[in-house]
C-alpha cells in the first residue's frame, strides 16, 4: 500500500530570496529601482562636472544674461530692434524670424506638394513623369546643399546693387535682396479696411444664403461673381471714399545700395525657396498616396451618382484622402519649422543663428541658451502637433 | 444596321506608339494642352542641362581662368583638380590606400549580404558587426603598434568624413532604437516613461540644436581633463538624434505584430529576450523595412550638417573650397562643386531607396490585406 502522500505544507508567511527572485512584480520593481538609481547618479554626476567646468572657465550661469545688452545688429526684425536693446529681445526677433520663414514656407510647400503629387497621378504621361522626376530628385538631395546652391549659387551671382536687375512694379534684385515699393497707408485707411470688412461680410451672407437655399430646395445658385463684385466694388468705393490713402515708397539708387523701399533678404529668399521644394516633394509624396488610398469603388460611386470629375475629387475623394494624409503631413510641417534651423548656415538670422550663434559666442552661456533654444522647438512642435490633431480628428472617420 | 467587318492591318490610330500618345498625352484638349507645357518645360529643362554640363562646361585648365570666360558653363576642371580632396579631405597621401581598403572590405561584407542566395549569411553578419568595425578603426585612425600612421580625425574629410558619419550613425542608432522602442512599449512604468521622454524630447528638437548641444555642452558634462574628439562628439549627436526616429519607426513595426504573436511565445515559455529576439522583433522588423530605410536615408541627408559644428563632409569641403579658394574663382564655380555635391548624394539615398523597394517586394510574404 501506498504510503499516504505528506501532508501540505503550512503556509508560509515569510518570503525566501528565491521567492522574489521568481516574482514578476518583485522583478520588475527591482529593475526599476536600479534605473532610478543610475539615473540619479547620472544626472548628479553631470550637473556636478558642469558646474565645476562653469566654474573653472568663469562662466557665469542664471537667466539673468537675457537683460544684459545685446550689443550687435541683426538685419531682419519684425518687430523694433537696435543694439542697444538686450538679448532678450534679441531672442524674440529670432523666434519672430523663425516663424515667419516656417508659416511662410508651410504654406508654400503645402501648395507645391499638392500641385505636384496631384501632377504625379495625372492621366498624361509627360506630366506625370516630370513629377516623378521632382520627387525623386529633390528628396534625395540633403536640404542644406540645396539652401547653399540657391544662395551662393544662384543669389550671391546677381548683380551688384549698381546693376540692379529691374523688375515689374519698380522693384530691383541685385545681391543685397529683392527690393520692392513700400505701401504706405495715410490717413482715412480705416474706412478702407472697414469697406474691406463690409464686403467680406456681404460675400459670405450670400454664401449661408445660397447654401441654405441649396439644403431647402437643391438649386446650386453660382454666388462667385457677385461674392467678387460685391467686395471689390465696396473696397473700391470705400477707398476712393477717403481719398485713396495709399501712396509708394519707391527704392531708389543711393550711393552704395538702394534704399528706401521694402527688402526681401537674400537670405530669406534662399532659405524659404530651399525649405519649400524640399519639403514638397515629401508632401507631393504624400498627397500622392493618400489619393491612391482611397478605394476606386469610391470614385466609380460617385461617377455614377453623376458629379463631374471637380466634384468627384473635391466632395468624394479628397475628403477621404484627407484622413490618410493629414498625420505625415503634420510630420513634414514640423519637418519644415525644424530644418529652418538650417539658416544658421547661411546667415539668415533666426532663432539658432541669433541665439544658438551670435548670443552663445558673447555670453559663453551654454547650457542656458541650449536649452531655451531647445525648449522653443520643443513648445512649436506640441504646439502645432495639438492644432493638427484637433484637425484629424475633425476630418477622422465618424464611425456607428 | 450593318457591321463593317474591316479586313486588313488595323488602322494606324489603333495600334503602336500613336495609339499610346492619343491614349496617354492627347486624350482631351485640356489634356493637350498640359502636354504641350509639360514638353516646353521638358525641353528647356533639357536643354538647359545639356548647354550647362556639356556644351558650355570647361573642362580643361588648372585653374579657374578659362571658367571665368563669359557665358562659360560648368567649370569641371574644378571637380577634377579637387576630387581627392572632396573624397578625403585632407588625409596623407601616401596614406590614402587605407581608406580605400577599408571601402573595399566594406563592400566585401556588404554586397553579398545584401544579395539573396548567398551562403554563410551568419558569418558575414558577424564580420560586418564585430570584425570589420575593429579593423575599419584601426585602418582608418591608424596604430603604432601595426604600424599605421596614426591620422586625426581633424585631418579627414570629404566623401570620408560623410560615410563615417553615417555609418556608425546606422550601426550605433539601430539597435538603440530597437533598444528605444522596446522600452517604449515596456510595462515597467519608468522605464518607459523615460523612453517617451527621451524620443519625443529628441523628435522634437531640429538636428542642429542636437549637434550644437553635443559641441558646446557635452564637454562641459564631462571631467575636466576629459576631451573628446569633435568627430566623436558629432557621431553622438547623430547617433542619439537618429535613435529617436528609428525608435518610431520599430514601434510601429511592434504595434503591427498581432497579439497571439506575444501570446504564443509566452506560452511556449519564452522569456523576455527569447520572446522578442526570436518571435516579435523578425515580424515586426521585417514590417517596417520601408521606414528603416528611411530613415536611414534621413541620415545620410543630415550627415552634410556636421559642417555647422566645424566639421568637413563632403558639402563642408565643397563649401570650403568653392568660398576660399581664390585660384578657382569663377561665376560657375560654385555651382558646379554644388551639382557634383549634389550627385553624389543623389547616388547614394537614390540607391538606397531603389534597394529598399526591391527587399520589400521580396520580403512581402502576402500576408498583407
Amino acid at each position: 500500500m501506498k504510503r499516504p502522500s505528506k501532508p501540505p505544507a503550512p503556509a508560509r508567511f515569510s518570503r525566501s530570496l528565491t521567492d522574489y527572485i521568481y516574482d514578476p512584480k518583485a522583478r520588475a520593481l527591482a529593475l526599476q529601482a536600479i534605473v532610478a538609481l543610475l539615473l540619479v547618479w547620472f544626472v548628479w554626476a553631470i550637473v556636478d562636472n558642469t558646474i565645476r567646468n562653469l566654474e573653472a572657465q568663469g562662466i557665469a550661469s542664471g537667466f539673468g544674461f537675457l537683460d544684459n545688452t545685446a550689443g550687435f545688429d541683426i538685419s531682419q526684425s519684425l518687430i523694433a530692434y537696435a543694439n542697444t536693446m538686450s538679448y532678450g529681445r534679441a531672442f524674440l526677433v529670432g523666434l519672430f524670424n523663425t516663424l515667419l520663414v516656417a508659416v511662410i514656407g508651410v504654406v508654400l510647400a503645402t501648395i507645391v506638394g499638392f500641385v505636384i503629387g496631384i501632377a504625379r497621378l495625372s492621366g498624361n504621361w509627360l506630366i506625370a513623369a516630370l513629377a516623378s522626376v521632382y520627387i525623386e530628385t529633390l528628396r534625395n538631395i540633403p536640404p542644406l546643399l540645396m539652401l547653399f546652391a540657391v544662395y551662393f549659387g544662384v543669389l550671391k551671382a546677381l548683380p551688384s546693387p549698381r546693376n540692379s536687375l529691374e523688375l515689374p512694379f519698380s522693384s530691383y534684385l541685385n545681391t543685397r535682396g529683392l527690393y520692392f515699393p513700400a505701401p504706405v497707408w495715410g490717413e482715412g485707411t480705416w474706412l478702407f479696411v472697414a469697406g474691406v470688412l463690409v464686403g467680406v461680410a456681404g460675400a459670405v451672407f450670400l454664401y449661408l444664403n445660397a447654401r441654405r437655399k441649396f439644403i431647402l430646395t437643391g438649386k446650386a445658385d453660382s454666388i462667385a461673381l457677385p461674392q467678387l463684385i460685391l467686395v471689390v466694388g465696396v473696397a473700391a468705393i470705400a477707398f476712393l471714399a477717403a481719398g485713396s490713402p495709399l501712396s509708394f515708397d519707391y527704392p531708389q539708387a543711393g550711393r552704395f545700395n538702394l534704399k528706401g523701399g521694402m527688402t526681401i533678404l537674400p537670405e530669406f529668399i534662399a532659405l524659404l525657396a530651399g525649405l519649400t521644394l524640399y519639403t514638397a516633394a515629401f508632401i507631393a509624396e504624400i498627397v500622392c498616396s493618400g489619393i491612391l488610398s482611397v478605394a476606386k469603388g469610391q470614385h466609380e460611386a460617385a461617377a455614377a451618382l453623376g458629379l463631374h470629375r471637380g466634384q468627384i475629387m473635391r466632395l468624394v475623394v479628397i475628403p477621404q484622402a484627407l484622413r490618410v494624409i493629414i498625420p505625415p503631413l503634420t510630420n513634414q510641417y514640423l519637418n519644415l519649422t525644424k530644418n529652418s534651423s538650417l539658416a544658421v548656415a547661411i546667415g539668415y538670422p533666426d532663432l539658432v543663428s541669433v541665439f544658438a550663434g551670435t548670443v552663445l559666442n558673447q555670453t559663453n552661456q551654454a547650457v542656458e541658451v541650449i536649452l531655451i533654444t531647445m525648449s522653443v522647438y520643443l513648445v512649436l512642435s506640441l504646439l502645432t502637433s495639438v492644432f493638427m490633431n484637433w484637425f484629424n480628428a475633425r476630418v477622422a472617420l465618424v464611425e456607428r | 444596321m450593318r457591321v463593317s467587318a474591316r479586313t486588313g492591318p488595323p488602322r494606324i490610330e489603333a495600334i503602336g506608339p500613336l495609339r499610346w500618345m492619343r491614349e496617354n498625352l492627347f486624350s482631351s484638349a485640356f489634356n493637350s494642352a498640359l502636354t504641350v507645357i509639360g514638353g516646353v518645360i521638358s525641353v528647356w529643362l533639357a536643354w538647359g542641362v545639356a548647354d550647362w554640363a556639356l556644351l558650355r562646361a570647361v573642362f580643361t585648365g588648372s585653374d579657374g581662368s578659362a571658367c571665368r570666360v563669359e557665358g562659360a558653363g560648368a567649370c569641371w576642371p574644378f571637380v577634377i583638380h579637387k576630387f581627392q580632396m572632396f573624397m578625403y579631405g585632407r588625409y596623407p597621401d601616401d596614406q590614402i590606400w587605407r581608406v580605400n581598403f577599408t571601402y573595399f572590405l566594406a563592400l566585401a561584407g556588404l554586397v553579398p549580404l545584401m544579395l539573396p542566395n548567398v551562403p554563410g549569411k551568419l558569418w558575414l553578419s558577424i564580420y560586418m558587426i564585430v570584425v570589420f568595425p575593429v579593423i575599419a578603426f584601426f585602418l582608418l585612425t591608424g596604430s603604432e603598434w601595426l604600424g599605421l600612421e596614426i591620422v586625426e580625425t581633424e585631418k579627414w574629410g570629404g566623401l570620408l568624413v560623410t560615410l563615417v558619419v553615417a555609418c556608425v550613425g546606422i550601426a550605433a542608432s539601430f539597435p538603440l532604437g530597437i533598444l528605444l522602442a522596446l522600452a517604449r512599449r515596456s510595462e515597467l512604468p519608468l522605464i518607459k516613461w523615460l523612453a517617451i521622454g527621451f524620443i519625443e524630447f529628441v523628435r522634437g528638437v531640429p538636428l542642429v540644436t542636437v549637434l550644437f548641444f553635443a559641441s558646446v555642452m557635452l564637454p562641459l558634462f564631462l571631467p575636466e581633463n576629459v576631451t573628446f574628439d569633435k568627430l566623436l562628439r558629432a557621431l553622438i549627436g547623430v547617433a542619439l538624434f537618429s535613435a529617436a526616429y528609428l525608435a518610431e519607426v520599430v514601434r510601429g513595426g511592434l504595434q503591427a505584430v498581432p497579439r497571439g504573436q506575444f501570446e504564443a511565445a509566452d506560452a511556449l515559455g519564452l522569456n523576455y529576450p527569447l520572446k522578442m529576439g526570436l518571435i516579435v522583433l523578425p515580424q515586426a522588423l521585417k514590417l517596417v523595412i520601408p521606414g528603416i530605410v528611411n530613415s536611414f536615408i534621413a541620415l545620410f541627408k543630415d550627415t552634410s550638417l556636421v559642417l555647422i559644428i566645424g566639421l568637413f563632409d563632403l558639402l563642408g569641403i565643397v563649401q570650403q573650397a568653392v568660398a576660399s579658394d581664390a585660384k578657382w574663382f569663377s561665376p560657375q564655380t560654385a555651382v558646379t562643386g554644388y551639382v557634383f555635391a549634389a550627385f553624389v548624394f543623389w547616388l547614394f539615398c537614390f540607391s538606397m531607396s531603389r534597394y529598399s523597394a526591391w527587399l520589400e517586394s521580396r520580403l512581402d510574404t502576402g500576408h498583407k490585406h
